[in-house]
């Protein structure tokens, strides 16, 4: 999947996150993360944000995130949904997103 | 026997509620995609509820999922993220007519068969919120095997109904009350009463579980976690009732051994609904 234009999902609520997407002219997937946990869970915040990227094939692309304490799922979700918004898919394939 | 006397809503776009309804042990938790939801924010809602439906917290606890009429543009993808999910059942609101329920039972068994879950598996329960809904509850709350409720939400009823709340004994609800709950006791299906808007009212929001309870819905729909354990202690048998309901067991246990069809305990005859409704007095207490 590919992010054609900037997008953003996710709040900066309290257990939410922020995800701003955007396209790359870089051929890579730059990932840039803010936690107020970083220290405790920042390498499981980037492995779920990996996973659910590489689920979604993006392989390239701009991928900023500021999390204020998120569950995993809500991390999946918010990042899911901000790349859908960013490919601009209207078209769900639940079987890539579980 | 599955408890449902409280089922606590929690908005699909709100992290926050959607990380900790857990902890507050309603007997189900509805994760909304309808009402609660912004148009803007659908998309969204419909992935936090389908990642939070395969969160380990959520199990162990009975989960629903209310999307939108699914004659909307959201409706059918709620459903697919809803029985893709895992959800346990899909609430329908604004139903009108049995042929909705036949629509939707239709095509969650579409969906099931493509994500792999058994078919039957997800469960169906209705809202009724009009005066079409109310006069055709019957037919609705028996259109489908896999209805295990029917939901009266007051708001839009009374709309249709050209009035509104009125916070005392409620007179303006007491039919539409009666007639969902006739449907469910028909259909042998939970009944839910309508949600108490006014969280910070623990006095009215009482004084309504008593009117529900007494005319005997099974729970009520909820809109914060605080009334949960109100609700739940407003449900909860007295000394009194917990003391007869194990006499009621007791004497059907040694009826039960010495071969006796029925037994009589103070002098009143103790058949399976008796024993049905003792073990529900003690499924509550244990609960509460």
């Amino acid at each position: 999947m590919k992010v054609m234009k900037e997008a953003i999902a996710g709040t900066l609520e309290s257990s939410d996150l922020l995800v701003k997407v955007a396209p790359s002219d870089k051929g890579a997937r730059e990932i840039v993360i803010q936690s107020e946990v970083i220290k405790q869970f920042g390498k499981q915040i980037k492995r779920v944000v990996a996973e659910t990227l590489d689920k979604l094939s993006v392989s390239e692309g701009s991928i900023v995130i500021e999390d204020k304490g998120a569950l995993d799922c809500v991390i999946r979700a918010r990042v899911q949904a901000a790349v859908l918004r960013g490919a601009g898919s209207e078209e769900t394939d639940w079987g890539t997103l579980s | 026997m599955k408890l449902r006397r409280s089922m606590l809503f929690v908005p699909g776009s709100n992290a926050g509620a959607l990380s900790t309804a857990f902890i507050y042990k309603p007997d189900s938790i509805m994760f909304d995609l309808e009402d609660a939801v912004a148009q803007s924010e659908k998309d969204s809602a419909r992935l936090m509820v389908f990642q939070a439906l395969r969160h380990p917290a959520y199990q162990e606890i009975e989960t629903v999922v209310r999307v939108n009429e699914l004659n909307t543009q959201f409706g059918l993808k709620d459903l697919e993220a809803a029985v893709g999910g895992g959800a346990d059942i899909v609430r329908l609101p604004k139903t009108e007519n049995a042929d909705e329920i036949h629509d939707l039972e239709a095509r969650v068994a579409r969906i099931e068969k493509a994500c792999g879950r058994a078919v039957g598996d997800t469960k169906l329960m209705a809202a009724i919120e009009s005066a079409s809904g109310v006069v055709n509850a019957v037919a609705i709350a028996t259109a489908s095997k896999r209805m295990i409720a029917i939901a009266i939400a007051g708001f839009d009823y009374l709309v249709d109904m050209h009035t509104r709340r009125s916070n005392g004994s409620e007179p303006e609800l007491f039919y539409a009350r009666a007639a969902v709950l006739h449907a469910a006791r028909a259909a042998h299906i939970d009944a839910f009463d309508v949600v108490y808007g006014n969280i910070d009212d623990d006095e009215g929001f009482l004084r309504e579980v008593a009117i529900a309870k007494g005319l005997g819905f099974d729970g009520k729909s909820l809109i914060h976690p605080k009334q949960v354990e109100l609700l739940h202690r407003a449900y909860a048998p007295t000394k009194e009732e917990v003391d007869h309901a194990n006499r009621v067991l007791a004497a059907a246990e040694a009826a039960h051994r010495k071969g006796l069809g029925v037994v009589s305990l103070d002098g009143k005859m103790v058949d399976p609904p008796v024993i049905e409704e003792a073990e529900m007095v003690l499924q509550r207490a244990q609960s509460s």
